[in-house]
């Protein structure tokens, strides 16, 4: 996808301990082309924030290096590195006014005075808020104070731009009007943005691309759609989406499909991973790719299942079913014009497509 | 809504508001009424008795009496015979209902003399005049054929003055009336009321140069560090004012660790004079009152959240830049409202500058102490503490203006 000579930034075998003992990133390696908008993604502690902050310049790598624009940056200061970085709580000074605020990164430049309030005037009118200018931070809402945070990363004309859950004390219906904004500012000024988020939805939305973070790793690196149609282990299919998982042993294997053993019977899946005869395996199973089985359609798995539950989601039902051994099988149906109806202790028959029905290396214990 | 709907609503939204007032109130009541007895009553009393004048009105109402027209007039000569038979009159009365010794002490605050003066005159006044009054008590004293001592008794003889607060200022009123500066030698109070100002603004300023970095330092720590070191900072605290300023005579005499530590070294070859004189005040003021400007200026860098440094930074400041615009302008409440309150506790130290001060580093409330232990001159103690007041309240109106009272935290 991008290759290391045209990255604008790498990560080179990165890793960071503060302790001694555990590792919070180990051995990192990542390029994001100019231009990307790439999303670190993952659980709380999973440490895409430690490599935002060693992007920053807050934190120090303990091994390995990072560069930017070809250059490694380990030692160049924060404020010399000229990235602008969106922070969680926005971080918008309390004693400026939104105005000063946003020409502050001016003029600690030297911007000439008429100069800074014009581009700092510019910048607030990008994100609609040129009317709030004379205002006091304090004085303005969530969505607000955000806009202006983005319009201060973004006056001094930055390489690149960090956020850092910027999005993560809104609420819902603004967090997704501001998910749009942020999009196509980053889509008018080509400016290369890295984005930290615990949100899969967020991630999906924005990105180019998505990094999966766990335990310090990049578990998955890829496009989201790729991220959701074909995770590549069990953790990114259970953190991205909703996802049903049932255990198995991989029994034989025939051009990349292969028949996995389970409890409830032998699935028919799309190998990924580990492929020798005997593996443990995790089948992942979106709820919204099980079809319920009508007449004699063919599917390559069908299986008997009974409903225990059924949740009205407006435009979809949700099916809590008993299938495979298992009694929290989700399947999502769309809530179509004559569509069937359901009841709890109904009995019927689900089938997915081989494609739809991945086997992912069970996580080791 | 129909109208008389909106009348019960609102009588109803009224009800529930007094009764929350109400419990408000009933919560600060002890507070208000402790305040008021203890500190605001004797604040007032105070007041009242920088103006008050003392007894003669009540035991020469006569004499008062006569005296006021001659007071009035501009061409000051002894007052005529009436006012001396008054004065002979009451003097006897008083000396017979043991009211004159009181007496006798208020006029000695306007001349060192005029106690033994009133008491032998009226120990020796006979029953009748030997001709006219007048001449009979000059006889007895020839000073009461002088004006000073008529107009000390004019000064006295009314039931306010403005004679203690002139003489707080080193001012006084001549045999005329008129105000005029207190002789360069008798003239020690505005001299002590700069000295506390002086003293208070330098423990001030130290205090603060010693107190930010410390504060800026805890509120950096981690939380648990920054709590022992709290306490080390409270420490001073566990001891009584006292035993403090004792500690700092001992640590700072001529022989003490200080001096002996620097001979040792061989940094000073004779001891430093640490003691009995000005630094040593300093040194010793600071110390104790340190903690006042740690705690604000803490707490108020406490609540600035971290990642504004860090803000600065990424947007292109360096360190001291975004000191100097994000950081310090968040810590300044905490700042004013620490220099304000050292200021205002050195102000009123006493203790401190008596044990460890030389003569010439005694501050008011020495004076006033002295004024009202030793020489019972309570009215001139209060002058002097109304002047005090005056000035701090007076700062801390300049403050408030300059800051702005949401501008001022103290914890």
């Amino acid at each position: 996808m991008t290759a290391t000579q045209d990255a604008f930034v790498t990560f080179e075998k990165v890793r960071k301990t503060y302790d001694g003992r555990t590792l919070v990133v180990s051995d990192l390696d990542l390029n994001i082309a100019k231009g990307e908008f790439l999303t670190m993604l993952g659980p709380s502690g999973s440490g895409k924030t430690t490599c935002l902050m060693m992007l920053a310049g807050f934190e120090h790598p303990t091994s390995g290096r990072i560069t930017l624009g070809g250059r490694p940056i380990d030692g160049v200061p924060p404020h010399k590195r000229d990235i602008g970085v969106v922070f969680q709580n926005y971080a918008l000074f309390p004693h400026m006014t939104v105005l000063e605020n946003v020409a502050f990164p001016l003029s600690v430049r030297q911007v000439s005075a008429a100069d800074a309030d014009r581009r700092a005037r510019a910048a607030l009118g990008m994100v609609h808020l040129a009317h709030l200018a004379d205002r006091k931070p304090g004085q303005l809402s969530g969505g607000q104070q955000q806009r202006v945070a983005l319009a201060r990363a973004l006056v001094f004309e930055p390489v690149l731009i960090l956020m850092d859950e910027p999005l993560g004390a809104l609420d819902k219906q603004l967090r997704e009007a501001m998910q749009y904004e942020i999009k196509h500012l980053h889509e008018r000024l080509g400016v290369t943005i890295v984005y930290v988020t615990h949100d899969q939805g967020e991630a999906l939305t924005m990105s180019d691309r998505v990094a999966v973070f766990n335990e310090g790793r990049i578990q998955q690196l890829s496009t989201p759609k790729e991220l959701y149609e074909r995770p590549q282990n069990a953790f990114v299919a259970s953190f991205i989406g909703e996802n049903n998982a049932i255990g198995g042993t991989l029994k034989s294997l025939s051009g990349g499909i292969c028949e996995i053993e389970t409890a409830g019977g032998t699935l028919r899946c799309e190998a990924i991973g580990e492929q020798g005869v005997g593996a443990r395996k995790l089948v992942s199973i979106r709820p919204e790719r099980v079809r319920i089985v009508e007449g004699d359609a063919a599917y390559p798995n069908v299986m008997p299942a009974r409903v225990e539950e059924v949740i009205y989601h407006g435009d979809h039902l949700r099916l809590r079913l008993s299938t495979m051994n298992a009694s929290d099988f989700i399947a999502k149906v769309p809530n179509a014009e004559g569509g069937r109806s359901f009841a709890a202790g109904q009995e019927l028959r689900i089938g997915f497509n081989a494609a739809d029905c991945l086997a992912l290396d069970a996580p080791k214990r | 809504m129909a109208a008389d709907e909106t009348r019960d609503l609102r009588a109803a939204l009224r009800r529930t508001e007094r009764r929350r007032t109400l419990r408000g109130l009933g919560l600060t009541l002890p507070l208000i009424l402790f305040t008021l007895v203890f500190f605001l009553l004797p604040i007032a009393g105070m007041l009242v008795k920088s103006v008050q004048n003392g007894p003669m009105p009540d035991i020469l109402p006569q004499t008062s009496a006569l005296l006021q027209p001659w007071r009035a007039s501009d061409a000051r000569d002894l007052p005529d015979e009436a006012a001396f038979a008054a004065l002979a009159g009451e003097l006897r009365a008083a000396s017979q209902n043991r009211t004159l010794p009181e007496l006798a002490t208020r006029l000695n605050f306007e001349n060192a003399g005029y106690r033994s003066l009133l008491m032998a005159t009226a120990r020796r006044l006979p029953e009748a005049p030997a001709g006219s009054w007048r001449d009979t008590l000059v006889g007895l004293n020839p000073q009461w054929g002088e004006l000073a001592i008529w107009a000390a008794l004019g000064r006295a003889s009314t039931r306010l003055t403005d004679g203690y607060l002139l003489a707080a200022l080193d001012h006084r009123r001549d045999d005329n009336d008129h105000i005029q500066a207190t002789d360069p030698n008798r003239a020690v109070y505005v001299a002590s009321l700069l000295r506390t100002l002086e003293i208070s603004a330098i423990v001030t300023l130290i205090c603060l140069v010693l107190a930010y970095p410390l504060a800026y330092r805890l509120a950096t720590l981690p939380e648990s560090t920054a709590n022992l070191m709290m306490i080390l900072v409270l420490l001073p605290f566990w001891t009584s004012l006292l035993v403090r300023t004792a500690s700092w005579l001992v640590i700072l005499q001529r022989e003490g660790p200080i001096n002996q530590t620097l001979q040792w070294l061989g940094l000073i070859d004779q001891p430093l004079e640490l003691v009995f004189n000005r630094p040593g005040v300093i040194i010793a003021m600071t110390h104790v009152l340190l903690p006042f400007m740690v705690l604000p200026i803490y707490s108020v860098m406490k609540g600035i959240p971290s990642n504004y440094m860090r803000a600065a930074t990424s947007l292109g400041a360096p360190f001291l830049t975004a000191f100097r615009r994000v950081y310090f302008p968040l810590s300044l409440p905490g700042v004013t409202a620490g220099c304000l309150l050292v200021f205002i506790l050195a102000i009123g130290y006493y203790i401190t500058p008596l044990l460890i001060g030389g003569a010439n580093d005694q501050m008011v409330s020495s004076l006033i102490a002295f004024l009202t232990l030793q020489t019972l001159n309570w009215g001139l103690a209060a002058a002097l503490g109304a002047v005090l007041l005056v000035i701090t309240v007076a700062l801390y109106f300049v403050y408030t203006r300059v800051v702005g009272t949401d501008g001022m935290k103290l914890g």
